[in-house]
Parts: structure tokens; C-alpha cells; sequence
């Protein structure tokens, strides 16, 4: 395995999270540990999105949809009196990818703005589906009766161990996401991007692998879905509202677009920027927006950017 | 000789402009058929309508006996059938090795692999070397396709056309904004494919055309006028008065 500056990127974030348990301990502010895991279950989801938006130039303005689709498929099965977290994320994932098939396949036909606008709508209509299923609590959402049970033991009720268990998802699936974007398939998503008569004219129909990636990366957000359910222990229709799906196109935004790391350094800088802005008004969201358009002006390709270009006047200087 | 790629009846109007008219061309076995003509005689348009990224309104396209007019441009590449544009069309983002090993792995393998990493795949590379090295390009492997200069991005195209293992080529106006030297390199470049590959050829430098072509075919308004080999489309005199003119060739 060849280590890239992108990967030094990840493992100081990696790193940076392991810290945070020990930091919470120092402090006494066991609330550190709940942003973790909020940021964690945002960074899984961030980077699923960067599949499709960075690597394959696919605007989906809907991924809030399978953070829905996630945390949902843990109230239903609680409900049925399922609670092992396995089969919350298998379920998770299957309604993922079932939900993402149908709506990809159709999505992809269209490109550009069409494909933004529709792939928000698929969303929007899986967000007032919820809203009107009043037995899950409708618009008001419902508490779930307890966390995910894991191998029966209710080890997650822990706020450490679920935090535990984000960061393990995280690195496993930035691992998957990474092999996925250097492979084969990775490379035919890549040139689909750049230049789609190209692809056409050497041999492939970018439909299939476009597809492809689009259920990897709805269903790599789902597991997002379930984490932040168990974390808040309360679903609710808001999470796949459309205003989510734009929080986590700005995520990847602020990280720097098609660098796995990246997202998961925007999932973190937005979350703190929410939290210590919020703590100073009421109106920080005028203040994040005013950051975002600096950091799009002043530094496109936002985290993942601003490093690599330090590391070249580093570089430069010596 | 015999026919390996031929226009039957084709043709292919924008409302009440008729942008190929009735046009029927063969394309011989190991040949370089030049196709000539004034802008606007609707010479890319036809080879978009044989590499298949447009459909006709009518006729057919036959390679080598089979009718492929159903076939999308993808599935032409795997009968051996490859293009360049007249706009550079390369992946800028990629090195100049990856993008010749994206067309290898086209033709080898499935590309639903989705764990091992491509860049380290040697099969793709060495392919991909030697392709690069059959248009001189092979120094310039690691350097961004973007980074290349306007001459070395058209030998990459044709790299990339070669790696797809075509033994058809249709190549819309390769010296297109090439200077010198390098429409020289592109040109003895030519001189050596036309030996292995047949090759559709359109392109504006009379020069290269009469130095490269077994034949030519002069097209106007969408129809072709006359069919020939150099010297006899030098004598042509409605080839004169309709697209040489004054000019000496």
C-alpha cells in the first residue's frame, strides 16, 4: 500500500479522534464524546457522498435520503423487536441500495442541474413519506426505546463504546472508499468525469459504473443514518429534510472535493464551526455562510487544498 | 481489395439542412482513404455517424459484412473500431500513462474490480508503455495530460485509439492546430500506422493528405464528388473548380 499526503491527512484526523475519549476524560465534559460521534457518523456520510460528487461529478443533492433511510430501518426493526445493530446496518444498507437502484437508474439519465433537481426530489418524496407515516411518529419523529444492542450486550447504552464503534466504521469504510477510488472501477468513475465522449469512445457506457458508485454511496451513508439514530436515540423525518442533503454537499465542499480525507475533514470543521458559532449567536448561520464563500473564493479545494498547497511552499522554500 | 468498412445510402439532416446526402463510401483493407472538402461539407459528421455517436435517418453502416448501424460508439470500439475528435478529447486530469492504461483495461478484463489498485496492474502499464512509446510519447508518461503541449495531446489521442486495438481508425483532423515539427512527427506517425491499421483520414493539409493517401475522396454539400487516388483527384476538374481552386497541390 503506497501512503499518500492524503493519507497523512486521515491519520491525523484518525488520530486526532482517538484523542478525544482521553480529552472528554481530562475536561469532564462527557458532551465532547456526543460531538465525536455526530462528527464521525457525518464524516461516513460526507465521504459516501464524495463518491458520487468528487469522483464522478454527480451533484446529489438527495443524500440525506439514506441518512433517513439508515436511522429509519433501526426504528422499524426496534419496533419489531429486533435490536442487533448487524442487522440494523444490513437493513439499513439493503433499503439503501434498493432505494438507490431505482432512483440512480433513473437520476442518471439526466445530467447537470436535472440531475441535482431530481435527485433532490427522490429525497423530498422519501422525506414526506416519513412525515406522513404517522405510526413512526409522523412529522414529529419518535425516541427509540434503547440503543442497538451489539452481539446482544447493550454495550453501545455507552456513550464511548458507540464512539468506539463510529471511528472503527469510519476507518473500515475510508479503507473500502479508498481501494474503491485507486481500483479499476475507481478509474472508469474518474474518466467518466473528465471526459464522458472519451469513455465512450474507448469502450465504456459510463451508465453502469455511474450507477455502480451511486448505490456504494448511498449505502455507505446509510450506515451514517444508523449511527446517528443510536447516537440521538430519537429518529425523526428532519434528518432527510434537503436542507441536510446541502449540509453534507458543504461538508465535502469545505474538505476539499474528491479527497476521501477531505470530507472527513469538512464533516469536522462544520460541526465545530456550528458548534462554537452557535455558542456566540443565534445567527451563526450568517456566519458560516459568509466562511463558506471565503473558503470557496479564497480556497478552492478547501482543507484537503489549503495542505497541499502548504506543503508546496514548504516544499519550494527548501 | 477488400471492403472493410463501408457507408451505404447514408443520410442525416438538422431540419431542412441536409448534412449528408444519399453518401455511400468504402473503406479498403490496409488503406488511407483521405476525406477532403470544404468546412461545413459535413465531413465529421460523417465520421461520427460511422463511429456510431450519431445515428443516421437513413442507410446503413457495414464493417466487414455486418450491418453495425444499431451499435452504440462503445460497441464499436470492441469490433475494432476507434476515433479521434477534432477537438481533443483526453482525460486532462489524468497522467498521460493512466489514460492510455484506462483504454487497455477497456479491451482486457472486466472493469467491475473494485479492490485492487489499477495504477499497480502491470498488464495495463506495459501495454500502456508501448503504445506510448509507438507515438514517441513514452517520456512524457508520468507528466498531466493537461500539462502536455497541443501537439503531444494529439499523439496521446492517438495512443489512446491505438491501446483500444483497433484495425479501424477514423482520425477527424489530426494536425488541427499543430505547427511544424509536430504535424511532421504526426504525419511520419501516420506513414507508419497506415502499414497495420485501414484509416479514415479528414484533414485540411493538402500537403499530408497527398503525401499519405492511398485514396481520396472529395465530399461537398454532403456528397461525395469524386473518388480517387491522389493524382487522379489532382486532375479532377470538378474537384479543381469545387474545393482546390487556384491552389496548386
Amino acid at each position: 500500500m503506497r501512503l499518500m499526503g492524503r493519507d497523512l491527512v486521515a491519520l491525523l484526523l484518525f488520530a486526532g479522534f482517538a484523542a478525544v475519549p482521553l480529552l472528554a476524560n481530562l475536561l469532564q465534559d462527557p458532551f465532547l464524546l456526543v460531538i465525536a460521534t455526530r462528527m464521525l457518523a457525518f464524516a461516513i456520510a460526507a465521504m459516501g457522498l464524495d463518491l458520487v460528487l468528487g469522483y464522478g461529478a454527480l451533484v446529489s443533492f438527495g443524500h440525506a435520503a439514506y441518512l433517513g433511510i439508515g436511522a429509519y430501518a433501526v426504528t422499524i426493526l426496534m419496533r419489531l423487536g429486533v435490536y442487533d445493530i448487524g442487522l440494523h446496518l444490513l437493513a439499513g444498507i439493503a433499503a439503501a441500495v434498493v432505494f438507490a437502484v431505482g432512483t440512480g437508474a433513473v437520476s442518471l439519465r439526466t445530467r447537470g442541474v436535472y440531475f441535482i433537481m431530481i435527485t433532490l426530489a427522490f429525497s423530498q418524496m422519501a422525506y414526506f413519506f416519513f412525515v406522513s407515516f404517522s405510526a413512526l411518529g409522523g412529522d414529529d419523529g419518535a425516541s427509540l426505546p434503547q440503543r442497538s444492542t451489539l452481539f446482544g450486550h447493550d454495550l453501545l447504552e455507552n456513550d464511548l463504546w458507540l464512539f468506539w464503534l463510529a471511528l472503527g466504521l469510519l476507518i473500515g469504510l475510508f479503507l473500502v472508499c479508498r481501494a474503491i477510488v485507486g481500483s479499476r472501477f475507481g478509474r472508469v468513475l474518474c474518466g467518466a468525469r473528465e471526459n464522458p465522449q472519451r469513455m465512450q469512445a474507448i469502450g465504456f457506457v459510463p451508465f453502469g459504473y455511474q450507477l455502480t458508485a451511486y448505490v456504494i454511496s448511498g449505502a455507505i451513508t446509510s450506515i451514517a443514518g444508523v449511527l446517528l439514530a443510536n447516537q440521538a436515540e430519537f429518529v425523526s423525518p428532519a434528518l432527510m429534510n434537503w436542507h441536510r442533503s446541502g449540509e453534507l454537499i458543504v461538508m465535502v465542499v469545505l474538505g476539499g472535493i474528491g479527497t476521501l480525507s477531505g470530507a472527513i475533514a469538512g464533516a469536522v470543521l462544520a460541526l465545530l464551526l456550528e458548534e462554537t458559532l452557535a455558542g456566540f449567536t443565534q445567527y451563526w448561520k450568517l456566519w458560516f455562510g459568509l466562511f463558506l464563500v471565503g473558503i470557496v473564493l479564497f480556497a478552492p479545494g478547501g482543507v484537503q487544498g489549503l495542505v497541499a498547497r502548504i506543503k508546496l511552499q514548504i516544499g519550494s522554500r527548501r | 481489395m477488400s471492403v472493410v468498412l463501408s457507408a451505404q445510402g447514408l443520410r442525416k439532416s438538422y431540419g431542412a439542412l441536409t448534412v449528408t446526402d444519399n453518401l455511400s463510401l468504402d473503406l479498403h483493407q490496409d488503406e488511407l482513404l483521405a476525406v477532403i472538402g470544404p468546412n461545413g461539407a459535413g465531413k465529421t459528421t460523417l465520421i461520427n455517424q460511422l463511429s456510431g455517436q450519431l445515428r443516421p435517418d437513413a442507410g446503413r453502416v457495414v464493417l466487414a459484412g455486418r450491418d453495425i448501424s444499431d451499435q452504440s460508439m462503445a460497441q464499436r470500439v470492441h469490433l475494432g473500431m476507434a476515433r479521434t475528435f477534432q477537438i481533443t478529447s483526453i482525460l486532462p486530469g489524468f497522467s498521460v500513462l493512466e489514460n492510455v492504461a484506462l483504454a487497455v483495461q477497456a479491451r482486457s478484463g472486466s472493469s467491475f474490480r473494485f479492490f485492487r489498485a489499477a495504477a499497480g496492474q502491470r498488464r495495463l502499464n506495459d501495454a500502456a508503455m508501448a503504445h506510448l512509446a509507438e507515438v514517441d510519447l513514452d517520456a512524457d508518461a508520468q507528466r498531466r495530460a493537461a500539462d502536455l503541449s497541443h501537439g503531444k495531446q494529439r499523439q496521446l489521442e492517438l495512443a489512446i485509439a491505438l491501446a483500444t486495438d483497433p484495425h479501424i481508425l477514423l482520425l477527424d483532423e489530426p494536425l488541427a492546430g499543430t505547427g511544424g515539427a509536430e504535424a511532421a512527427r504526426l504525419v511520419a506517425l501516420m506513414q507508419r500506422l497506415k502499414a497495420r491499421h485501414s484509416i479514415l483520414l479528414i484533414e485540411h493539409d493538402m500537403r499530408a493528405v497527398f503525401a499519405l493517401a492511398n485514396r481520396i475522396a472529395v465530399m461537398v454539400y454532403g456528397q461525395i464528388i469524386a473518388t480517387g487516388t491522389p493524382d487522379e483527384i489532382r486532375a479532377n476538374p470538378r474537384v479543381r473548380a469545387a474545393y482546390l481552386g487556384q491552389e496548386s497541390v
